[in-house]
């Protein structure tokens, strides 16, 4: 055999198993997308003085609550004295908490993401916060309070998925997230009943009603805006409103039950 | 001892297996061991002694390969008869108890077909990790998976079966007594294998009735 | 045969050589750096059993996501075991002992001046190199590399939201090193049957050859099987098929779409070539001891037909028992009944081996060297990995034992106990011939004793931990209150691995500082009767001066009558 041939046989070979290596590779990069900038405007924005606020309710009646079996672990179920309830719709008298409300059009310019993190914190073999807002290129701190495994299954789908076990307590993962998506879910799988919804921005205004329903987006530029509802169960509103600085507005909204 | 409690019908009948195993395995053990040793130091090179020219002996070799031919032939049908025990569908016993176990990344979802004995009805019962048994009654274990392999196993009680996504199996069990055991998943399932435990109670009839109502209230 | 190259450049000479020897160092070399390096992962493992949770501070720098502030995660404990079995199987023990071995030894042992395609030889090694640069290329692949054991059991293996890129790496580089593995088989079988000296005949081979004969048809017959699946899970990962998918996968809550396959497939076609696998990588050590245990007792092997026909006897019947790897994976009962029959069937040849090496040393004059010691050594592991092969053979105890550290046990003593040691053997007994010099016979007998003394430590224990229920590939066994009390136990065993570990060094220093200013050997410093002991050492390019013609068996000890306590198969009588 001479040389040509001895040395076509190896780059061959050596072709073939690199069209497959590089097309999983290929594959992967693209399902991950590659980090892009997070999307700036070319002037960073000057801190607003408008406010916009409101409650969000239910019309109709809420569905009965639904139990979680903390007994599925001994190291949760002693964490709770009382029985703990699953959080995808939680009403009280009429008010909706864990919704989210956020500026969804007409904000101009860039907003610098916070060093300051947001924490996600796993205790109680349950997620805290339900429902939190993140700026993209913000850092999100995961925390296990638990002296349990949980681990953080991440099923974005414009950012990167990740899927990362923090065996003992006190320990922390911090994440980032690039693009600006709605509700990236957060699971753990040794305790399927945690969940968490995470949504990502390229601004600050976003807010999480509280057990009264209640919610307040401060600092706005005057201006023309769109404000949107996210509720897990019961989907999205959205209104819009006006405001001057100074001007503080009261926007509500009224979700229907299934 | 070495081996868990037995805790379940069939776990005295491995064991007895498994000693029987050991017994004839460290025998074996034994007079390999001390053979090597014993003629390392009897025929250890000495001036004057030259080894014998020795190519084999027929005899010798035929009785060293038919011995253990009879002895592996017998473990072989002892064997046999346990696992048409454990795993023949025809030779379990006849029981209306069955529990659907589904496994998945990380945890058991357990789930009974309650009174009317038909899954998939409002009767059923579901709880996650905790599989609750009658002791003295055979219960039917279906196993399935939602997800990746995971493998169904409790020490005390012997058995194993592993959870295959696509191909539904079962496991009978009769517990023998009353106690408290883990279910460790006996499957490499992923980052969470190691701690996809779960919890076995069994109990009296009547104490697990009880816990069949308690556990639908808590649905 | 070979126009040798009068003046070959150092490149031609020892890198891109075809000189069956160089190769064969080539192997040798290579495999004993991957072993090292599987080592180091046990260590990482055996850490993290041995103090669960603790943090390993300089481990940060090296893996800041598997060991963030020194302390390891779960997936990267997967990742550990996965490496560790993949390494030492597919890049140390099966290259050292038929790569580095069967290449080194074959064309000697039989007469001839090498291996019947040089050029294809060369090939089988420079592919088997670039195949473990792939699977190790997924360490720093994203998420680490592949970490769903070394049986990557599909969907875990096949879905690219359960196992990252780093599986795709191992997946093609066992393809790679299968066909590696496939061309040198070709090469021993042709050699073997075609390039024999003049009067060796079959029962005149030496038993390693035997072996390495099997072993070759074994590698010919299975590796394609593992090939296919490989090539099968790789189009599961890349293109969306299903070969092992079924229909109703939801993983994560999320519902995948694919449909008709079956993940017990994978398990079949893995263990068909897995099993053989094993027995590819014991032979060649049963056929190293066989050889060396009459050099050092200074007898003819007992019973040479017998054992002869038990290794092709323990090739073939290896071949029906594949599925006792699966009795509890749901597959019909029906089968584990015909697989359990076969499985019982082979520990008979198995058996008679045994027996004939004690025979062997039955009424020999047994000299006490570094290569008569692993020999022992081998024996008497190899039969504690055999033995307890036997509960895991019985249906109804394997359905206790699957899956725990009794399995984990019986593995490392037919592995380490038996092809390790078997392994040392043949280093420790060809080192002379290979370098021209002789390896410290004291450093040596060191080795042996701590190296026996820790692996036990280490072993044993863990037939105790799988009786008491403990699974394997468990990142921190004291999640279960049943096995909290293994505590000191692993902690004992860890302390031990680290010893091993350690003792290893012995072995390295004594081979490389020996390589250099080691007694220089002569032809035949152990006095044996084979054809490599006729032939300078190291032995010129072409092995031998002048044809070989062989004139007896390959172990004529203390014949009577004779003066000299050997004789060689190339002496007329």
């Amino acid at each position: 055999m001479n040389k040509h041939l001895r040395w076509g046989w190896i780059v061959l070979s050596a072709a073939f198993f690199a069209s497959y290596w590089s097309l999983d590779t290929l594959s992967a990069l693209a399902a991950g997308k590659s980090p892009e900038a997070a999307v700036r405007g070319t002037v960073a924005q000057a801190a607003g003085t408008a406010t916009v606020s409101g409650k969000v309710t239910l019309a109709g009646s809420a569905p009965a609550p639904q139990k979680i079996q903390m007994a599925a672990d001994p190291v949760c179920l002693q964490q709770h004295k009382e029985p703990v309830f699953a959080q995808g719709l939680v009403v009280n008298g009429g008010a909706i908490q864990h919704a989210l409300v956020y500026v969804k059009e007409g904000l101009q310019g860039s907003f610098p993401a916070p060093v300051q993190p947001v924490v996600l914190n796993q205790t109680g073999c349950m997620y805290e916060p339900h429902v939190f807002g993140i700026q993209a290129g913000q850092p999100l701190e995961i925390r296990n309070s638990d002296a349990t495994l949980h681990n953080i299954n991440c099923q974005a789908k414009s950012n990167k998925k990740f899927n990362i076990a923090q065996p003992t307590k006190g320990m922390k993962s911090t994440k980032m997230f690039d693009q600006p998506e709605m509700a990236i879910p957060f699971k753990c799988n040794v305790h399927p009943w945690m969940a968490s919804y995470g949504s990502v921005f390229s601004h600050p205004f976003f807010a999480v009603t509280d057990a009264q329903g209640a919610y307040s987006l401060k600092g706005l530029p005057a201006g023309t805006y769109t404000i949107e509802v996210w509720q897990e169960k019961l989907g999205t509103q959205n209104q819009s409103v006006t405001v001057a600085d100074g001007e503080t507005k009261d926007l509500s909204f009224t979700l229907k039950g299934n | 001892m070495l081996l868990p409690e037995s805790a379940s019908s069939i776990a005295p009948k491995v064991d007895l297996l498994f000693w029987v195993i050991f017994w004839i395995t460290a025998f074996f053990f034994f007079i390999v061991q001390a053979g090597l040793i014993f003629f390392v130091l009897k025929y250890r090179a000495k001036k004057g002694r030259a080894a014998s020219y020795i190519h084999g002996n027929t005899l010798l070799e035929i009785v060293w390969t038919v011995i253990p031919a009879l002895i592996l032939l017998g473990l072989t049908i002892s064997s046999q008869r346990l696992w048409v025990e454990i795993r023949s569908p025809h030779r379990a016993p006849a029981t209306s108890l069955n529990v659907e176990i589904l496994a998945e990344q990380f945890a058991w979802n357990v789930r009974y077909a309650g009174p009317d004995g038909v899954f998939d009805t409002q009767d059923d019962v579901s709880a996650l990790n905790q599989l609750h048994l009658p002791v003295g009654i055979p219960v039917t274990l279906r196993i399935r998976s939602k997800d990746v392999i995971h493998s169904f196993f409790v020490p005390e009680f012997r058995i194993k079966q592993d959870a295959v996504p696509g191909l539904p199996t079962q496991v009978w069990v009769e517990a023998t007594r009353r106690g408290e055991y883990e279910i460790r998943c006996a499957e490499l399932c992923g980052l969470g294998h190691y701690r996809m435990k779960g919890f076995v109670t069994t109990q009296s009839m009547g104490d697990f009735q009880n816990w069949l109502v308690e556990a639908k209230a808590n649905e | 045969m070979s126009k040798a190259a009068h003046h070959p450049g150092f490149i031609r000479k020892y890198i891109f050589s075809t000189d069956h020897k160089v190769i064969g160092i080539q192997f040798l070399i290579s495999s004993l750096v991957f072993m090292v390096l599987g080592g180091l992962l046990a260590m990482l493992m055996r850490w993290q059993l041995g103090w669960p949770g603790s943090p390993l501070t300089f481990m940060e720098k090296i893996a800041p996501e598997g060991m963030s502030g020194g302390i390891m995660v779960p997936e990267y404990y997967n990742m550990l075991f996965t490496m560790h079995g993949s390494i030492m199987i597919f890049f140390g023990i099966i290259p050292l002992l038929v790569g580095a071995f069967g290449n080194y030894l074959i064309p000697l042992k039989i007469g001839a001046p090498d291996m019947a395609f040089p050029k294809l030889n060369m090939l089988s090694f420079w592919m088997f190199l670039p195949s473990a640069v792939i699977v190790l290329l997924g360490f720093w692949a994203e998420g680490g590399a592949a970490a769903t054991g070394w049986t990557a059991y599909p969907p875990l293996s096949a879905l690219t939201q359960t196992a990252g890129i780093g599986q795709t790496f191992w997946v093609a580089g066992v393809i790679l090193l299968g066909f590696s593995s496939i061309f040198g088989s070709v090469n021993y079988v042709a050699t073997i049957l075609n390039m024999r000296a003049q009067g060796m005949t079959f029962h005149r081979l030496p038993i390693s050859i035997w072996a390495l004969f099997t072993t070759a048809v074994l590698t010919l017959l299975a590796t394609p099987v593992l090939a296919s699946a490989m090539v099968l899970l790789l189009l599961d990962r890349t293109l969306g098929t299903s070969f092992f998918l079924p229909a109703g996968l939801v993983v994560s809550g999320e519902a995948l779409s694919h449909a008709g396959g079956q993940p017990i497939l994978w398990q079949h076609l893995f263990w068909f070539y897995s099993h053989p696998a094993v027995y590819i990588m014991i032979l060649p050590a049963m056929g190293f001891v066989s050889d060396i245990l009459p050099t050092f007792a200074r007898k003819p092997i007992f019973g040479y037909h017998a054992i002869a026909y038990a290794s092709v006897g323990i090739g073939a019947v290896g071949f029906m028992v594949w599925a006792h790897h699966m009795f509890q994976s749901g597959m019909n009962p029906a089968l584990g009944t015909t697989f359990m029959i076969s499985t019982m069937a082979v520990a008979v040849p198995t058996g008679v081996k045994v027996f004939s090496w004690m025979g062997t040393l039955w009424r020999g004059a047994i000299r006490i060297t570094t290569p008569m010691l692993h020999a022992l050594g081998f024996v008497a592991m190899f039969v504690i990995g055999g033995l307890t092969g036997i509960f895991l053979g019985s249906t109804p105890v394997d359905m206790y034992m699957h899956d725990t550290y009794f399995v984990v046990g019986h593995l490392h003593y037919v592995l380490f106990g038996g092809s390790l040691f078997g392994a040392f053997a043949g280093i420790t007994f060809w080192y002379p011939k290979m370098f021209g010099r002789q390896l410290n016979d004291r450093l040596g007998q060191l080795h042996f004793w701590l190296t026996f003394l820790f692996f036990n430590a280490v072993m044993f224990p863990m037939f105790v931990l799988g009786l008491g229920g403990m699974p394997r590939r468990i990142y921190d066994y004291t999640q279960y209150s049943g096995l909290v009390h293994f505590a000191g136990l692993n902690r004992m065993m860890s302390i031990a691995a680290f010893c091993l570990m350690g003792s290893q060094l012995i072995f390295v220093l004594n081979f490389f500082w020996s390589m250099f200013r080691g007694k220089k050997a002569g032809e035949n410093p152990w006095e044996s009767t084979t054809l490599e002991w006729g032939t300078p050492s190291p032995p010129p390019h072409g092995n031998f001066t002048s044809p070989q013609t062989v004139y007896c068996g390959p172990y004529e000890y203390s014949v009577p009558g004779m003066k000299r306590d050997w004789r060689m198969q190339t002496e007329k009588k």
